[in-house]
């Protein structure tokens, strides 16, 4: 065995050494943050507060809750047809601003304006205009999550290496070809950042509406009616759907990230 | 081949107009390597880049095969020096190389065919299937060659192809467009700003004015085919050459 080959495998093990020993403070971190939780609940310390392990029972038990899953579904249809849907929207017309900057100034001062309105204030609009149930949700998804893929789409073609599409015009290429083989998948990267962006934003806007009309099913619907429970299974069950929420976006964050780190090898390079 | 005639180009307008070409007159024959050296900034590369279409001049005509350029003539390849921008780092080597394969009429075999065949002639039959970032800047470099060579132009056009390459990969590429120059029928025009490489790689040098540039001077090479690095650097005809050419760039650049 060379020299070389050996260092490589220390390297390695090293590496899992690391890892290991990451992943053992994290969970050190979580099971002291648990314990405290726990004993500020049972000493009575902080009296509204249920204990850890009850909380987590009910975490667990929210799984075979036929009625939170079916709730749990509505909001997740909404986030999962509205998503793609602002996509379709987003990354055309971003593609469209990036590479026609007369169309962009002519519509700047319009985003500009749009862009910094709180969505959860269309809230009443979106209801006004759409059904109050599934429709206004994936309508103010829609709206809300093109944002970040629009701008991002946008700032991504912009940054396009002219070089890159000289290339491909000095074979006769057209505009078109430029625009679908060189600025789409150059800013690919960028728009990808976007619709993770956004992704974290459509559960936002699903709750918000679920509040808003209440019967109309969903998590937030979930959440209001289990906290006007009299006994203290409302905060219970608050917080086991937070936990919830939290694991979801969490899972869907990193899901999104390892496949960007996927498919864009090639920008680290 | 090539015919250039009264070329004017004029950037921008008031404080910051360049006037980069002015009265340029050239011709190209079918089949010759030309090279074009000159000062730095002399507008080389705004040459260039009219022959190919890729900006309209202010002024005066270009013909390829005897067809006035308005937009890129649909027989001529164009080989950048930035080569790790040109070569499109999202896709592999061999489809960075068939790419350009889509304006001809061919079956996607018969594209990944002549893929594959113009990176076996430049040496790198094995790297199809990796992707730029993972070769070094030579090997780079022959990938967009042979992504010119597979398109089959017969006019490519080479701006300061190996000014971003170490000395002896330089040679390499130099060898390299001699050895395809004699199995693909094309003509080649070559930018550089390197006297030794425009006598070493051409058959006819001409040497351009600073901006606004025109011609100064047209030399034809004559040395021994076929070339060598070492013995044909060393040949009097090239070192006489070498001198005059490179008389001519300074004298010109201390005007």
């Amino acid at each position: 065995m060379t020299a070389a080959t050996t260092l490589t495998r220390g390297g390695r093990s090293t590496l899992a050494r690391a890892r290991v020993g990451k992943l053992i403070r994290h969970a050190i971190g979580v099971a002291v943050f648990l314990l405290v939780w726990e004993l500020a609940s049972r000493t009575g310390l902080v009296e509204w507060l249920p204990p850890a392990s009850t909380c987590l029972a009910r975490v667990i038990g929210l799984a075979f809750d036929p009625e939170y899953l079916a709730d749990l579904g509505s909001t997740l249809l909404a986030a999962v047809i509205g998503l793609p849907l602002a996509i379709l929207l987003a990354v055309p017309v971003g593609l469209l601003l990036g590479t026609v900057p007369v169309v962009e100034e002519m519509t700047r001062a319009i985003v500009e304006f749009l862009r910094p309105i709180p969505s959860v204030a269309l809230i009443p609009l979106a209801l006004f205009l759409f059904q109050p149930d599934i429709n206004a949700k994936v309508a103010l998804i829609v709206y809300a999550a093109s944002w970040p893929i629009l701008i991002n789409t946008l700032y991504g073609v912009r940054d396009v290496d002219p070089l890159a599409a000289e290339t491909l015009r000095s074979f006769s290429f057209g505009s078109a070809a430029v625009v679908w083989r060189v600025s789409l998948p150059s800013a690919a990267p960028f728009i990808f950042t976007g619709i993770r962006l956004a992704a974290s934003i459509t559960l936002i806007l699903a709750i918000s509406v679920e509040y808003v009309v209440g019967g109309a099913g969903g998590i937030g619907a979930f959440l209001i009616q289990a906290s006007t429970a009299l006994d203290d299974s409302a905060m219970v069950d608050v917080i086991a759907v937070l936990v919830w929420s939290g694991a979801i976006g969490l899972i869907v964050n990193t899901l999104l990230l390892r496949a960007e780190r996927r498919l864009f090898k090639w920008r680290d390079a | 081949m090539l015919e250039i005639d009264n070329l004017t180009h004029v950037y921008g307008e008031g404080p910051t107009r360049h006037h980069a070409i002015d009265g340029l007159n050239l011709s190209v024959a079918e089949g010759e390597l030309l090279c074009i050296v000159g000062p730095s900034g002399c507008g080389k590369s705004t040459l260039l880049r009219s022959i190919a279409g890729l900006i309209k001049p202010t002024g005066g005509t270009i013909k390829v095969q005897g067809e006035l350029v308005r937009q890129t003539p649909a027989n001529l390849a164009v080989v950048f020096q930035d080569y790790s921008r040109s070569l499109f780092p999202w896709m592999s080597v061999a489809d960075n190389v068939a790419l350009p394969l889509r304006r001809k009429d061919m079956t996607k075999q018969q594209r990944r065919e002549a893929a594959h065949e113009a990176l076996e002639s430049v040496g790198l039959a094995e790297a199809g299937r990796k992707y730029p970032f993972q070769l070094s800047g030579g090997m780079q470099q022959r990938v967009s060659i042979a992504r010119a060579l597979a398109y089959r132009p017969a006019l490519m056009l080479m701006d300061e192809p190996f000014g971003s390459v170490d000395a002896q990969t330089r040679e390499d590429l130099e060898d390299l467009v001699l050895k395809v120059r004699g199995h693909h029928q094309m003509t080649i025009v070559l930018i550089t700003h390197d006297i030794d490489e425009s006598v070493y790689v051409g058959d006819r040098v001409v040497v351009l004015s600073k901006a606004p540039a025109h011609v100064v001077g047209d030399l034809k090479v004559e040395l021994p085919s076929p070339r060598d690095q070492i013995s044909s650097r060393e040949h009097p005809d090239f070192v006489h050459l070498r001198a005059e050419v490179g008389r001519l760039v300074r004298g010109v650049a201390s005007v």
